[in-house]
C-alpha cells in the first residue's frame, strides 16, 4: 500500500511474509510535510508480528519517531509483537521514549462534583473576604500612622497621581458628564411636557447631577481609567518582583504605593464630580434652550429654587467615598495579582469590577442613609 | 575535524548597535554543522546583540547573516519564515507564554507550522518534555515549576519544530552547578541525537571548556572578535591577555 506519491517524500510500505507483516519506511521524513500515520497504515490487518525497517529513509525527525512510536503503542496493545532490531540504534531509543511518553500522557479527568465546586468557591470566597479585610486593616493602621505623624507620605508621587487621575481626566469626564446632562433633559422633557411643567427639566437635572449623576458619573470613568491602571501598574509591579524588594527594605507597600494613590483620588474626585455637576447642568441648559425655548437665565433661577448646599454636599460626600473605592480596589486587586502576564490582565479586569460593584453599592446604602438623616 | 564542510552559518562583516552606540563592527565568522559553538566575553561585549542579530530581533547596520549558504539578512518575508522555521532559540529566562500549559507551549509552534492531528500534537510536546526530563509536567503552568525547570522546558519548546540550529542565550544564567552541568549534557545529547548546530551565548567558563568545540571571544574596546579557536588551544596560545585573563583566572568571573 502506497500512502504519499511526491518524490522523496515519507512513504511506508508493508508487504506481508506469512503472519509477518514487513513495514518499509522511506523517502524525508518531515515534521513540516506530510507523513503517513501507522493507524491509517495497518487499517484492520491483525498480523502475528511486524518487522519494521528504514533503509530507504534519507532524512528523518521526530515524524518519523511518532510513527515508530505509535507502531510500538499499537503492539503493545494488541499484542503484536514489533521487530525494531533492523532500526538504527538512535530511532530505536527515541520512539521506545515516545512510547513511553505518550503513556505518561494520561488524559485526566478533570470534571468534578458540585460539592467540590461549591467547596472551593466557599474557600475562595471566604479567602476574597480574609484578604479584603487585611487589606483595609493594613491601609487603615498606616493612615492612622500617618495621621499622627509617625510615617512620612511621598507627597512626589501622590502630587502625580492626581494630576494623571484628575488633570488628566478633564476631558473624558467633560464629555461623559455633558451627555448625561442631554440624555436626562430629553427623558425628563416627555414626562414634563405632559404637564406643561417644561421648566422643571431644569429642577430635575439640578438635583439629578449634584446629588446622584455628578459622582457617579466621574467615579465610574474614574474606576475604567485610573482604576484599572492602579491594578495594571501595581500587578506589573509584583510579577517584577518589585513589590518584594519593597518588603524585604522594610517598607511597607500599602505606604508606599497605596496611600499615595488612594489620597490622590479621594481628593481629586469631589473636584471631578463638581466639575462633572457643572458640565451636566450645562447639557441640560443646552436642550431646554434648544428644544423647549428656555433661556439660560431662567432655567438657572428656576434650578436655585430647589438645590441647594446640602445637595452640593450630599455629591460631594458620596463622591469623596466612591474616590476611596476605586483606589482601594485598584490597588488591593493589583497586589493580590498573580505574577504573570494574564494575571495582570485579570487584575485590572477584576479592579473594574469590585469597584463598579462596590460603588453602586456604596450609592444605595447612601441613600437610605440620607434618607433616615433627612438630607 | 579534517576538512571544512559547508559552513551552518556564516556571519560576514557584521555591524550592529542600537541607536548612536556601534555594539560590534566587521565581524565574521563561520560555525560548522553539528558543531557546539560558543560566543563568549564579558558583561557588555555585545554577545547577545550579536544573538539577536543573528536570529534576525534586530537588523544589522551592515553585513550579512548566512544559513546553509542562504542569506537571511536579505531574505524576503517568506523566505525568513521559511528559514525561522528551522531555528529554535532558548532564551535567558526561558521566557515562557505564562498563560499556556507546558505542554501548549510546545504545541504552539506546531500548531502553527505543522499539519499534525491534535492527539499527534499532545503527544510530541510530552516526549519533548520527557526527552528535557519533564515527563509527566505536562499541564503544569510555567509559573508552577522552577527556574531550571522552566529553562529546560524552553528547550523543549525551541526543539518543537526539530531545528537544524538552537541558539543559546546563557543557558546556566541563574542555575546552579548541578543543574546548569545538566543542561550542558542535555545539550550535547540533543547534538549527538540530531546532529543540531548548537550556538550559545555564554561567560561560563565551566561549560566553554565543558562542551564547547570551537569559541569566539568578543571584546568590548575593539568591537570585534579578538580569539577564535578551540577553548583550551586558546586559553594557552592567545597573544591576548584579556583572554587568557577570562579563561584561566576562574576566581574572576564576570557576571
Amino acid at each position: 500500500m502506497l500512502v504519499s506519491t511526491e518524490p522523496n517524500s515519507a512513504r511506508a510500505t508493508t508487504r506481508t511474509e506469512g503472519t509477518v507483516l514487513v513495514v518499509m519506511l522511506e523517502g524525508r521524513w518531515n515534521l513540516g510535510g506530510s507523513s503517513p500515520r501507522w493507524g491509517s497504515l495497518v487499517g484492520a490487518q491483525r498480523p502475528g508480528s511486524v518487522r519494521l525497517s528504514a533503509e530507504g529513509v534519507s532524512h528523518w525527525d521526530t515524524s518519523l519517531v511518532v510513527f515508530l512510536g505509535e507502531a510500538l503503542r499499537w503492539g503493545g496493545t494488541l499484542g503484536v509483537p514489533c521487530d525494531l532490531s533492523a532500526l538504527p540504534d538512535k530511532m530505536r531509543t527515541l520512539s521506545k521514549q515516545f512510547e513511553g511518553a505518550m503513556q505518561t500522557c494520561g488524559h485526566e479527568d478533570h470534571s468534578r462534583s458540585l460539592v467540590v465546586d461549591v467547596g472551593l468557591a466557599t474557600r475562595s470566597m471566604m479567602d476574597n473576604a480574609r484578604d479584603l479585610l487585611q487589606f483595609v486593616g493594613e491601609f487603615w493602621i498606616d493612615t492612622t500612622r500617618l495621621v499622627r505623624g509617625r510615617a512620612g507620605l511621598r507627597w512626589g508621587d501622590c502630587l502625580n497621581e492626581m494630576q494623571r487621575c484628575g488633570a488628566m481626566a478633564l476631558p473624558i469626564v467633560s464629555l461623559i458628564s455633558f451627555l448625561v446632562g442631554i440624555t436626562l433633559a430629553y427623558s425628563g422633557a416627555i414626562v414634563l411636557k405632559r404637564f406643561g411643567g417644561e421648566i422643571w427639566v431644569a429642577d430635575l437635572i439640578g438635583v439629578a447631577m449634584t446629588r446622584e449623576m455628578g459622582a457617579l458619573m466621574a467615579a465610574v470613568t474614574l474606576s475604567g481609567r485610573t482604576g484599572a491602571a492602579f491594578a495594571a501598574e501595581i500587578g506589573s509591579m509584583k510579577a517584577n518582583e518589585e513589590i518584594d524588594a519593597l518588603a524585604t527594605l522594610g517598607i511597607s507597600p500599602v505606604r508606599f504605593l497605596v496611600i499615595p494613590r488612594v489620597l490622590a483620588l479621594g481628593l481629586m474626585m469631589p473636584l471631578l464630580a463638581m466639575y462633572a455637576n457643572c458640565l451636566g447642568i450645562l447639557g441640560g441648559m443646552a436642550v431646554a434652550y434648544a428644544t423647549l425655548d428656555i433661556p439660560p437665565a431662567a432655567y438657572w433661577i428656576e434650578m436655585l429654587t430647589i438645590v441647594d448646599f446640602q445637595d452640593l454636599m450630599v455629591g460631594v460626600i458620596k463622591s469623596v467615598a466612591f474616590g476611596l473605592i476605586v483606589g482601594l480596589s485598584g490597588c488591593l486587586r493589583g497586589l493580590q495579582s498573580e505574577r504573570n502576564a494574564s494575571g495582570v490582565g485579570r487584575a485590572a479586569t477584576s479592579a473594574v469590577v469590585t469597584a463598579i460593584l462596590l460603588i453602586i453599592v456604596a450609592d444605595a446604602v447612601f441613600a437610605v442613609l440620607f434618607n433616615a438623616i433627612g438630607l | 575535524m579534517t576538512a571544512d564542510p559547508a559552513p551552518a552559518i556564516e556571519v560576514k562583516g557584521l555591524a550592529c548597535g542600537y541607536a548612536d552606540t556601534p555594539v560590534l563592527d566587521g565581524v565574521s565568522f563561520s560555525v560548522r554543522p553539528a558543531e557546539i559553538f560558543f560566543i563568549i566575553g564579558g558583561s557588555g561585549c555585545g554577545k547577545t546583540t550579536l544573538l539577536r542579530n543573528m536570529v534576525g530581533l534586530e537588523k544589522p547596520t551592515r553585513g550579512e547573516v548566512f544559513f546553509n549558504g542562504r542569506s537571511f539578512t536579505n531574505a524576503d518575508s517568506g523566505a525568513r519564515r521559511e528559514m525561522l522555521k528551522t531555528f529554535g532559540m532558548l532564551f535567558q529566562s526561558g521566557a515562557l507564554w505564562t498563560s499556556l500549559t507546558l505542554s501548549q507551549n510546545i504545541a504552539l509552534p506546531l500548531e502553527e507550522y505543522t499539519r499534525l492531528p491534535r492527539d499527534e500534537i499532545q503527544n510530541i510536546a510530552a516526549f519533548k518534555l520527557a526527552q528535557v526530563g519533564l515527563a509527566g509536567f505536562e499541564e503544569h503552568y510555567p509559573s508552577e515549576i522552577s527556574g531550571g525547570m522552566q529553562k529546560r522546558a524552553g528547550l523543549a519548546r525551541a526543539l518543537a519544530l526539530d531545528p537544524g540550529i538552537v541558539f543559546f542565550d546563557e543557558p546556566s544564567a541563574g542555575l546552579d552547578p548541578v543543574t546548569a552541568r545538566n543542561l550542558d549534557g542535555l545539550i550535547v545529547q540533543i547534538r549527538d541525537t540530531f546532529g543540531t548546530t548548537i550556538v550559545v551565548v555564554s561567560h561560563d567558563v565551566d561549560s566553554i571548556f565543558g562542551i564547547a568545540d570551537r569559541i569566539i571571544m568578543l571584546d568590548r574596546d575593539t568591537r570585534g572578535i579578538i580569539a577564535e579557536g578551540k577553548p583550551s588551544k586558546v586559553a594557552v596560545d592567545s597573544p591576548n591577555p584579556k583572554v587568557v585573563e577570562f579563561l584561566t583566572r576562574r576566581g574572576v568571573r564576570a557576571g
